[in-house]
């Protein structure tokens, strides 16, 4: 019942593509991109920003790989469309910045936390997220929070620790 | 001494009782005949038929019992554990909108509409009979204070409830089940229900 269908994701430029390029601001610089305003913005993002730190998991919202920042709450860039990030700030991991993200990279290298790396992005863009807004996180936030990014090589309990670490570091 | 007496009952002739469940079939029958007749000649109270509406899984997943959405047919629990959060559109860096559009994406099989989020506790339906839904749907203190005309509005015009009718495809590309009756039906059954009162089966 809960199989889940890995398939091959093409996004087919329509004909009738609006003409007005649409700008977005990523990382605080603002892109003119030739695509539709359909596009899942994670195409936008990798393959015409050149930004490539967000990774391509599933493209149907179900490993979290693709997790960016949309004025400034996690969301899925392969869900999200073009059109839904004109007018916002898109941060990605290259730009982020900051106390907590300062907070998280440190307790991410102290603890070690990364293994192949494939979904480390997500993973530290959401624990961004989930401490910007709650600096002091139980175990059931984190959860709340973290259980819907895949980490193939399992390392959740890292992460969590490293949350808790972050946390305490930023007081 | 040895006990003579005879068992109880044995003292009566067989056809007295046999006389006896006749008499209570034929009672029984009667009976019978009469609730058919009653039945006949009311109508069914239309908010039978909407409640198949309100528990179908298009609408039943977004009221579940508990803190965590369902998803599928068959209203299996949201897969990643994804949680109701404080205001009901999810948990702090797990919010609905980070996945769920205003509209179905029916390439990735997720589906959207605007203000994609659960329900309320108060108004959890899931597990409900027809009547205890009705009497939960028609309580203001869980319904989101909503007198009988605001909620056939709400069903109306809501795009999230307008959803359960053009719910998209799945991740296999199949069309999803929406509810069972059409809009317009269900919402004439609504009017139907409100002119008698929101009477409850
Ligand atoms: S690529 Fe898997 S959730 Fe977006
Ligand atoms: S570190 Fe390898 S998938 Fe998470």
């Amino acid at each position: 019942m809960f199989r889940v269908k890995s398939f091959s994701f093409e996004y087919a430029m329509p004909q009738d593509k609006d003409s007005a390029m649409p700008t977005l601001s990523i990382n605080n610089r603002p892109f003119d991109l030739d695509v539709d305003p359909a596009m899942p913005l994670l195409w936008a993002i990798r393959d015409h920003a050149g930004l490539t730190g967000t990774k391509y998991g599933c493209g149907a919202a179900l490993c979290g790989a693709c997790t960016v920042h949309l004025d400034g709450e996690p969301v899925r860039a392969c869900q999200i469309q073009v059109r839904d990030a004109i007018g916002r700030k898109v941060t990605t991991i290259e730009g982020v910045e900051g106390k907590v993200a300062a907070a998280v990279q440190g307790a991410w290298q102290s603890l070690d936390v990364v293994q192949c790396g494939y979904c480390q992005s997500g993973q530290i863009m959401t624990a961004i997220g989930l401490l910007s807004q709650n600096p002091k996180p139980t175990d059931a936030d984190i959860n709340n929070a973290m259980d819907a990014i895949v980490c193939r090589c399992a390392t959740y309990v890292r992460i969590r620790a490293a949350i808790h670490e972050a946390a305490k570091n930023l007081g | 001494m040895q006990n003579e007496q005879l068992p109880v009952g044995s003292t009566s002739p067989w056809w007295m009782a046999a006389l006896a469940l006749i008499a209570l079939a034929a009672w029984a029958a009667a009976g019978a005949v009469l609730w058919h007749e009653r039945a006949e000649s009311q109508p069914a109270n239309p908010f039978l038929k909407i409640a198949t509406v309100l528990q179908h899984p298009r609408c039943l997943n977004c009221h579940p019992r508990g803190d965590n959405p369902l998803q599928g047919s068959y209203n299996h629990p949201h897969l990643m554990k994804i949680a109701r959060g404080a205001d009901d559109k999810g948990a702090v860096a797990a919010r609905c909108y980070a996945c769920h559009r205003d509209e179905n994406n029916d390439v990735s099989g997720v589906p959207g509409a605007p203000h994609w989020q659960l329900a309320p506790v108060s108004m959890s339906w899931q597990g409900l009979t027809p009547g205890e839904l009705c009497a939960v749907l028609k309580n203001p203190q869980k319904n989101g204070n909503r007198s009988l005309t605001d909620l056939v509005k709400h069903m109306d015009e809501d795009k999230l409830v307008q959803w359960g009718w053009a719910p998209g495809k799945d991740i296999d590309g199949k069309a999803r089940e929406p509810v069972p009756i059409p809009h317009a039906e269900f919402v004439s059954l609504l009017k139907e229900w409100v002119s008698l009162g929101g009477a409850c089966p």
